[in-house]
């Protein structure tokens, strides 16, 4: 089956190695038999409804994101709307800000966002820094471990109810104070996490293609067959013991 | 004679020379940072006793090569000041005042984010800065942060400080707009452009309007010839510059070093585009201390090699090459030289302590994907090898050519079994896998330790 992914700005955010995410979706399809159609969506790019099973936004630099912004929020409908219908999308650092309500600044001016998660980010004096460890559960009574790295000064605050993608068991999470991290919003994963994430947490991916492959085939989401994810595992675990050893205080 | 300051230097050459006989490493910034608890302002006394001055060159990428080609040129008739083991904070800069009695010069390389300081305290004659590069954001943060600070550094440069900035890097050489006294250096060679600016590049929108620059060449990462098609902001004139470049591979290259003042052919004993660039930094730095064209010349080709950054060792009948890796543009540019004369054996070596990076995630943004399909072997070693694994893996490496070999001896150990007598085994480290690396090898009796250099 052909995945169609739509890639948003990626010559603005690409900071924390994106491509290697977009790099383990398409593998990770590939040795299903799918393949994954990666369409690179720019400034002034239409996001068309229902061209796209899955959606990603990287992060950038501030200098980046604020480019890029204006044309992201511009999307917004667009982007809500294909998340509605069951499309995947997963958004990292700068892209998890910016699909949220908006960006305040120090001096109170809030930069305006997509609106698809529900939270609003703010902007703290010092960086978060380090590496991280989630429990998650996206599925009732199916806990797993989320690893990765953080690098951020915004602070996210969830809305009152709003899923978050995990629970902090080493690290600073979305605020360092609130004990989550990320956002889910049906088929949407919001996170600060990279390093970059999908390589070393291969559930999270396959969770995602299988979100796409229902999106595209019209059907229910399916557990994909597994793969023999040794050395995913083996990364896994060593990012996991940084996170214990080093990650921040939680 | 100040003799406060003459005693707290003899105490901190006794715990230099302590740390060495302990073993513990060179102790090359022990004693400055006991100078430096002690007496911070003893930086700027030390330093303003040189009575040839104070050079300092900083950049993401090479500045422990440019220094040490700096210092092959300028050490060869004078007596110098330099960090030569790349301890690039004050502490180091402290360290090696405190060693160098009697030195004539002061040479320093400095870290980007200690540049700030170091300009204050050492009120240097010459200050070289080379590139940008997004590096370890999790140390450093953002390139736009480092630039900001380099931009307030220099705007408080005194006039009669001569400033050597590269041209090719957009950033950089807009910190020397509108300013006398400057020296821009660069690579003038169309025939060595890269056909597009690399994946991930930095700095490829028009420091002055935000449009994407077009590059007539891009020779390193986002170095290069480059013109803003908006405003048209534009790589200004080069005083010193590499024409006519021709790489030998992995052994050595060839250039025309046109400088002010006429121009020479060098031989340079070290492999790669970034190294041009780095005798060409050098050299403009040598120009700016008024070297003569023929000094220059004889310093470059006297070289061999910075500290660790790249090491032919013979171990037995088989060789081994090292060459440092820190970062993408780094990692890309170590991984071009290879292209001629692909290795057929690889370790590449992955920490992740405070000084390689904490945040690995950059080893998404080297190419390796070229090299792959044509070496036989890969080991993936250091804290992070399972990382390095599955990146290459995810670039199309089969399975069954890569081991994954965590302790860095055993790595280096299967790695010189598979490597056949009369090959090269090429290893390509980070900071602290490289010095883990070194210790074994110091240990071995194959490479001297480090604080006795590697150089004259």
């Amino acid at each position: 089956m052909r995945i169609r992914v739509g890639h948003l700005y990626p010559e603005y955010l690409n900071i924390y190695a994106d491509r290697g995410n977009i790099a383990v979706l398409a593998r990770r399809a590939a040795l299903r038999g799918h393949e994954l159609d990666v369409e690179a969506v720019g400034l002034g790019d239409p996001v068309l409804p229902g061209a796209h099973d899955l959606l990603y936004v990287g992060g950038g630099q501030d200098r980046e994101q604020a480019a890029v912004a204006p044309d992201l929020a511009a999307k917004g409908p667009a982007i809500r709307d294909a998340v509605a219908r069951g499309a995947a999308l997963l958004a990292v650092c700068g892209g998890y800000q910016l699909l949220g309500r908006g960006y305040r600044g120090r001096d109170g001016t809030l930069m305006p966002g997509v609106g698809l998660f529900p939270h609003e980010t703010v902007a703290g004096t010092t960086r978060m820094i380090g590496d991280v460890l989630l429990e998650c559960s996206l599925e009732p009574g199916r806990s797993r471990g989320l690893a990765g790295f953080e690098n951020h000064a915004g602070r996210t605050l969830l809305d009152e109810g709003a899923e978050p993608l995990g629970r902090v068991v080493y690290g600073f999470g979305n605020d360092g104070d609130s004990g989550f991290e990320g956002c889910r919003q049906g088929t949407a994963i919001g996170t600060y996490l990279h390093g970059p994430l999908l390589p070393r947490n291969p559930w999270l991916a396959d969770w995602l293609l299988s979100r796409a492959l229902a999106h595209a085939s019209r059907e229910a989401p399916r557990d994909l067959e597994p793969l023999d994810d040794e050395l995913e595992e083996a990364a896994f675990c060593v990012s996991a013991a940084r996170a214990e050893a080093r990650g921040g205080p939680r | 004679m100040d003799v406060r300051l003459t005693v707290e230097t003899a105490a901190a050459r006794g715990v230099g020379k302590l740390s060495r006989a302990f073993g513990r490493g060179g102790g090359t910034t022990i004693p400055g940072k006991l100078l430096w608890k002690v007496d911070p302002d003893a930086v700027d006394r030390l330093a303003a006793r040189l009575p040839g001055g104070v050079a300092l060159v900083s950049a993401t990428n090479g500045k422990t090569t440019t220094t040490a080609m700096a210092a092959g040129i300028l050490g060869a008739d004078r007596k110098l000041a330099w960090n030569r083991a790349g301890a690039n904070l004050l502490s180091g800069i402290a360290s090696a005042l405190v060693d160098a009695r009697g030195a004539e010069l002061g040479l320093f390389e400095v870290d980007e984010a200690a540049l700030p300081e170091t300009v204050e305290r050492t009120r240097p004659r010459v200050v070289a800065l080379a590139n940008l590069f997004r590096d370890q954001l999790d140390r450093y943060g953002e390139l736009e942060i480092v630039a900001e600070r380099w931009r307030a550094t220099v705007a408080a440069l005194p006039e009669e400080t001569t400033l050597v900035v590269s041209a090719d890097d957009p950033v950089v050489a807009d910190l020397a707009a509108g300013r006398g006294n400057v020296l821009r250096f660069g690579l003038d060679d169309p025939t060595h452009r890269r056909p597009a600016v690399q994946h991930a590049a930095d700095s490829k929108y028009c420091v002055r309007c935000g449009t994407p620059y077009e590059y007539e060449a891009a020779y390193v990462g986002h170095l290069g010839d480059y013109r803003c098609p908006a405003c048209g902001h534009a790589r200004p004139e080069l005083d010193v510059a590499a024409r006519d470049i021709e790489l030998h591979g992995l052994e050595s290259s060839r250039f025309r070093l046109v400088l002010p003042h006429g121009y020479v052919d060098v031989e340079l004993s070290l492999p790669g585009l970034y190294n041009v660039y780095n005798a060409v930094a050098a050299a403009a730095v040598a120009v700016a201390l008024g070297v003569s064209t023929e000094k220059i010349r004889r310093g470059l080709e006297g070289f061999s090699a910075a500290f660790g950054r790249f090491e032919r060792i013979s171990i037995g009948r088989k060789e081994l090459v090292m060459l440092l890796v820190k970062n993408p543009a780094g990692a890309n540019e170590a991984l071009r030289t290879l292209e001629i004369g692909i290795p057929p054996v690889l370790v590449l070596a992955l920490n992740d302590a405070i000084a390689d990076g904490q945040d690995v995630s950059w080893i998404w943004d080297v190419d390796y994907e070229p090299l792959l399909p044509h070496v036989q072997h890969v080991i993936a070693t250091g804290d992070r090898a399972d990382e390095l694994g599955l990146r290459l893996v995810y670039g199309g490496l089969e399975r069954n050519r890569l081991e994954v070999v965590p302790v860095l001896e055993h790595a280096l150990d299967r790695g010189l079994e598979l490597a056949s007598a009369g090959t090269e085994l090429v290893v390509l480290p980070t900071y602290t896998a490289m010095l883990a690396l070194r210790g074994i090898l110091t240990e071995r009796g194959v490479v001297p330790p480090y604080w006795d250099g590697g150089q004259p």
